[in-house]
């Protein structure tokens, strides 16, 4: 130890007093404490899943409580007793299905129109790299504006039915869909086209055996955020203009401050939104395996 | 034997327009290969041999010069070669015999007709078993084979292969090689191949042209004409390595002569 500072005091100042950069010469304190890697024990499902359950009947209990002695206005913000009576009032003597089926008919038909016009949209492009330059700045423009600003445009100009909901909800989705597209044409690696040409293809084949298949994994993707954004469109659509549906339900309870009824809207929107991103997600999986591999 | 000639280059030219100025890939390239030959294009990286494939391919147009297949101008015309890239480019979605026929099918045959055609030579190759597998479970070598096969099952009498083995490890390289020399003997078509390693040029050929590069040029065409088939030992042998001096000394930057000494 002690010969190895030596030289390598002597080597420092030979070459013009750097520092000498062994470590050993520089660390005299003994080896470093001995650390383990730290490991957190994974608790069972089972208790994780107890935990959630505990967690989620506390709060509603303490809400509960909360109202029962007035320290939370029951009024404002109602109390789970009183949701879960107009919650089985709602479903019994109300529109509950109605209202169900209409917000649900205007979500999948704006994301069904809205992914199919934007993928085909997209692919397009692939065609002609001069019309891609020319409608690239438009589809731009048309994405930097906040769709939903249009919305009570789109009323006036669709109705206060169905169609204007699909609209708003085809307006969201149709330009992530095009650009998603479009991303995943420009993403096709330039030597599998080269080697269709090479094979003697048309671009009718290429299109077909080659762009087609590539791209459609990157439509696949956009399918999940799509199913959001056509919910919020149908939603926003409802708010606006609207006879029936769960977003007129939610504004018309909130106007007329019948306060667990909104509670009861927002959880059944909630759940409808979550079957409906299942089953999307059901659908992207058996895409990719049917079709993608 | 009277030789037939099955492609030609005459003066062919290639200059990229670069954002410093035009760029000559090749000068006047000119070789004629006969039919049946197994041809090896050598030369540094750079040297314009993928360009010059595109040029067969007829998928780049040239400044200058022709491609004659046959006799016939077939400059710029497409479908005439098979061509295998640098990169294997198999289709993630099509199974291994779907991306076997992808040319068969390009060309019009049925699906079925082709998978029929198709499957015996699988068997043959190397690739039974792997039929209805997709590509990513494949390894190097195996991919190296399906998209061999993709190129030789398509009714072109000559295939152009670029680096098909320049990613394999020496060992499944050597087999490849063996691999390849059966295919060969068996198809009889008119192969020219990039390589840069001098010994598997040297090994697999009928006919060596040695590239330089700047511009890009044939510098030297060698016949070796060592007699088939051809075993591993044959690269020690006194001929063979003079030989492989000989385009090692070709190839060298006027810098580096230790490297060949
Ligand atoms: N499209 C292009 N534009 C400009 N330069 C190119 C282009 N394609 C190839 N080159 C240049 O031409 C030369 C030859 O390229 P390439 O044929 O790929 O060489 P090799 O296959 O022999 O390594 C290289 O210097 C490369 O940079
Ligand atoms: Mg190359």
């Amino acid at each position: 130890m002690m010969t190895e500072r030596t030289i390598g005091r002597l080597s420092a100042a030979a070459i013009g007093r750097q520092p000498p950069l062994r470590l050993g010469a520089r660390r005299p304190s003994g080896p470093p404490r001995a650390r383990r890697l730290p490991v957190e024990r994974q608790w069972p499902s089972w208790l994780i899943v107890l935990v959630q359950v505990l967690a989620f009947v506390l709060v509603i209990a303490a809400w509960e409580a909360a109202a029962y002695i007035g320290m939370v206005d029951a009024f404002f913000w109602s109390r789970p007793s009183q949701i879960w009576q107009t919650l089985t009032v709602f479903f019994t003597e109300g529109d509950a299905f109605v209202d169900i089926a209409y917000t649900f008919r205007a979500t999948i038909m704006g994301f069904a129109l809205g992914t199919l016009l934007g993928s085909l949209l997209g692919l397009s492009f692939w065609w002609s790299r001069n019309y891609a330059a020319i409608v690239q700045p438009f589809v731009i423009c048309f994405e930097s504006i906040p769709k939903l600003a249009l919305a009570p445009l789109i009323i006036l100009i669709f109705g206060m039915g169905l169609s204007s909901k699909v609209a708003i909800a085809t307006a969201l989705t149709l330009v992530v869909s095009t650009l998603t597209t479009y991303a995943g044409v420009r993403a096709v690696d330039p030597d599998g086209e080269r080697l269709f040409y090479s094979l003697g293809a048309t671009r009718w084949q290429v299109f077909r055996k080659l762009i087609v298949p590539a791209v459609l994994p990157w439509t696949i993707s956009v399918l999940r955020v799509n199913i959001g954004l056509a919910l919020t469109g149908s939603i926003v659509g409802e708010f606006i203009a609207s006879q029936h549906g769960l977003g007129r339900t939610i504004l018309y309870a909130g106007q007329t401050y019948e306060i667990s009824l909104v509670w009861v809207a927002v959880l059944v929107l909630s759940s409808l939104s979550i079957a409906m991103y299942v089953g999307v997600s059901w659908l992207e999986r058996w895409l990719r395996r049917d079709l993608v591999r | 034997m009277t030789a037939v000639t099955k492609l030609e280059l005459k003066d062919v030219t290639t200059t990229f327009a670069t954002p410093t100025g035009p760029f000559q890939a090749l000068a006047p390239v000119s070789f004629s290969l006969e039919e049946g030959r197994f041809v090896s294009l050598i030369g540094p990286s750079g040297c314009g041999k993928s360009t010059l494939f595109n040029i067969v391919a007829g998928l780049q147009p040239p400044s200058g010069g022709a491609v004659l297949i046959d006799g016939e101008d077939a400059t710029g015309t497409i479908g005439r070669v098979g061509y295998m890239l640098q990169k294997d480019l198999l289709l993630s979605w099509r199974t291994v015999l779907d991306n076997v026929i992808l040319g068969m099918e390009i060309r019009g045959v049925s699906r079925k007709e082709a998978r029929g055609r198709a499957e015996p030579y699988l068997r043959r190759y190397g690739l039974g078993g792997f039929e209805h597998q997709y590509p990513r479970s494949l390894s190097g070598g195996m991919r190296q084979r399906a998209a061999l096969l993709r190129t030789l099952l398509v009714d072109t009498d000559i295939i152009l292969l670029d680096e098909p083995f320049g990613a394999l490890d020496a060992q499944t390289k050597g087999h490849m090689q063996e691999w390849l020399m059966r295919i060969w003997t068996e198809f009889r078509k008119t192969v020219v191949f990039v390589t840069h390693d001098i010994e598997e040029a040297l090994f697999l050929s009928d006919e060596v042209y040695v590239m330089a590069t700047r511009p890009g040029r044939v510098v030297e065409h060698l016949t070796v004409d060592f007699p088939r088939p051809r075993h591993r030992g044959l690269v020690t042998e006194p001929g063979f390595v003079a030989l492989k001096q000989h385009c090692l000394s070709l190839l060298a930057e006027p810098g580096d002569t230790a490297l060949v000494a």
